[in-house]
């Protein structure tokens, strides 16, 4: 067979390719200028090499947000998937309880970022807020804005609260997929309600749940917004998840060159991460 | 191991029963004998695998009762009944080995180590499954998968009986046919109680002593092959049996005599003094003559398929195949027929009278 030759063909690709540059690979590639080099304004460079690499990565500030970023998505991830799964699990299969627990549960992943954030800093405010006012009234000493502890437990309830129905509606589809002779043959094979869970349900969603997993890696990785509303980062830099500390360094501060540094490692671990669970989890799939 | 009776079993997926059509399965009466091999044939929609399902336990009827040797189980659960069931797609545990999946049944009951061995590898030897024994389920191929579901129904030796679903239609042609001779020696092996549903008569015809036909959620006759085809006793029997199936043509009776279009037909039947809304004499293509005089028909068609020649004629009351010996000479233009008086059968609203 003979293909024709035929190099116009490469002006289709250029709107794609102008969106990609305009909304990825420029400023991208901005951050990495940045990161090699420092400036004082007046669009000044001078080249620093693998200066602020250095930096970033010897910095305890950069550790300490690392280690809190990273306890914080292990937190949540622990809590959503397994309440997410529960709670699928418990949802109606048929009848117009179906579509009533469906909108519900959807309702809090159509709320703006921001307003959930501003919604918790007001119900948790101890003085005013129905949940800070009620767990003091119940004896708790409760104070968001000024113990850390409680900072973070409102932070992680945001987020359980926020975005455990994604991981609720993602298994749900996942579970509604099984063909019901799955379960009549466990049934007559005198399988337990945890063996159906184990050998039939939970492989049955391990692909949702991987997409779950992911996702809720990413956002819960990168989030910045809620926390931002909520604490701010605080009290004191309790809260200072990775990208909060990275606008702090990068507009509060004005540190562009670290800043750039510290957004493309941040960027790498996010990749990494997502890449190395990617593989692990759908490693068996080729056979099936 | 029992014998299975079903009391005026009836079932309905609906809350409220108004019609006919309302119904899944209406009043169905049948004894399934110890160690017989079953066929429960019948076009989709039917209500066979409602039936199924109601001698698993996975389903509770409406009405009825189901009696395992007598004893009433209508509303014990498919483990308290100790049946098996086949379905029509493989049912596999993706993370087990084969033998773990063989296994499985067996370990819910609690039943030892070695006693489990020994069974799995006694079952995989004869599903032929040996040589992936250890091997992940989830890698088989659709054939291999369903060899697993139908082990782990065979896998417990005390069952009561043993159903499929329609189990072979994943299966590849060629493989179809080697997976039924397997099951029709399994159950000579065995000889348990095994009740097969499906939807092609040959899979009916070669695996069943006897072969229950289903047709708009009723039973409308139990027998043999040789029985359901040489005396349907529905006209839907006739039809769905045998290929081409029976010639059904509207029929006069007149003071016990029978005639299609002014054409005297001859039976053995006699018929005095019964009504119908709606009476058809019905006869086997097999069974039918050209002859010198009787039923005038226009030949329309003939095939020869190289056994024999099926020809298509036409006459007044409607079109009658024919099936006659391969160096039979047909004649052309218009001929006439003869309906063996034996085999002419003459059905009222549906159903045999005789």
């Amino acid at each position: 067979m003979n293909k024709t030759v035929n190099q116009k063909a490469w002006l289709f690709v250029i709107p794609v390719f102008v969106l990609v540059a305009f909304n990825a690979i420029i400023p991208l590639m901005t951050v990495v200028n940045y990161a090699f080099q420092e400036t004082f304004g007046n669009n000044v460079f001078m080249w620093e090499g693998t200066r602020w690499f250095k930096q970033i990565l010897l910095s305890d500030r950069f550790h300490a947000a690392l280690g809190r970023q990273i306890l914080f998505t292990l937190i949540i991830l622990f809590i959503q998937i397994p309440l997410g799964i529960f709670i699928a699990l418990t949802m109606p299969k048929e009848g117009i309880g179906v579509s009533v627990c469906l909108v519900l549960m959807s309702m809090p992943l159509l709320i703006p970022w921001n307003v959930v954030g501003a919604m918790w800093n007001i119900f948790a405010l101890p003085d005013i807020g129905f949940l800070g006012h009620s767990l003091n009234a119940l004896g708790f000493d409760y104070n968001f804005t000024q113990q850390s502890g409680d900072a973070w437990f409102t932070t992680v309830l945001m987020d359980v609260w926020h975005w455990t129905s994604l991981v609720v509606l993602l298994s749900y589809a996942g579970l509604r997929s099984i063909q019901p002779a799955y379960y009549q043959a466990a049934e007559i094979d005198g399988a337990s309600r945890w063996s159906v869970f184990r050998h039939i349900e939970l492989p049955k969603m391990k692909k949702v749940l991987t997409i779950a997993i992911l996702l809720r890696f990413m956002d819960s990785f990168m989030i910045y917004t809620e926390p931002f509303v909520l604490t701010g980062g605080g009290p004191g830099n309790a809260t200072a998840f990775l990208s909060i500390d990275l606008v702090k360094m990068a507009l509060g501060q004005f540190d562009l060159g670290p800043a750039a540094a510290m957004s493309l490692i941040y960027f790498f671990i996010v990749l990494t991460v997502c890449w190395v669970f990617y593989n692990l989890m759908m490693k068996n799939e080729g056979q099936s | 191991m029992s014998k299975i009776s079903l009391k005026n079993l009836s079932h309905s997926y609906l809350n409220s029963q108004v019609n006919k059509e309302d119904w899944a399965l209406r009043n169905v009466n049948i004894d399934w004998n110890d160690g017989g091999a079953y066929a429960l044939l019948g076009p989709s929609g039917c209500g066979k695998t409602t039936l199924l399902n109601i001698i698993s336990g996975l389903l509770n009827p409406t009405e009825g009762q189901i009696l395992f040797n007598d004893q009433d189980v209508t509303n014990k659960n498919p483990v308290e009944r100790n049946i098996a069931q086949i379905f029509q797609f493989p049912v596999i545990y993706d993370t087990m080995t084969v033998f773990d999946n063989l296994a499985f049944p067996l370990k819910n009951r609690g039943i030892s180590e070695q006693e489990i061995k020994n069974k799995v590898e006694e079952i995989a030897e004869m599903l032929e499954l040996t040589s992936t024994l250890h091997n992940r389920a989830s890698g088989l191929t659709a054939d291999g998968k369903q060899k697993i579901s139908l082990g782990r129904g065979l896998v417990r030796s005390d069952v009561n009986v043993i159903m499929f679903d329609e189990p072979l239609t994943v299966i590849d042609p060629h493989l179809k046919w080697i997976l039924r001779s397997k099951l029709k020696e399994l159950h000579q092996k065995i000889n348990r109680t095994m009740i097969y549903v499906t939807h092609d008569q040959t899979e009916a015809l070669t695996f069943a002593d006897q072969v229950v036909v289903m047709h708009e959620a009723e039973i409308v006759q139990i027998g043999t092959p040789v029985e359901l085809f040489e005396k349907p006793r529905h006209t839907f029997v006739g039809h769905f049996i045998g290929s081409p199936g029976m010639n059904i043509l509207p029929c006069k009776i007149d003071n016990g005599a029978i005639s299609i279009n002014g054409n005297k037909i001859e039976t053995k039947i006699d018929i005095k003094d019964k009504s119908f809304s709606k009476t058809e004499v019905g006869i086997r293509p097999e069974f039918i003559e050209f002859n010198e005089s009787g039923l005038p028909v226009k030949i329309i068609k003939v095939s020869n398929t190289g056994r024999h020649k099926i020809i298509d004629t036409e006459s007044e009351s409607g079109k009658i195949k024919v099936i006659a010996k391969s160096s039979t000479n047909i004649p052309t233009g218009s001929a006439f027929l003869n309906f063996k008086k034996d085999y002419t059968y003459v059905y009222g609203d549906n159903w045999i009278i005789e």
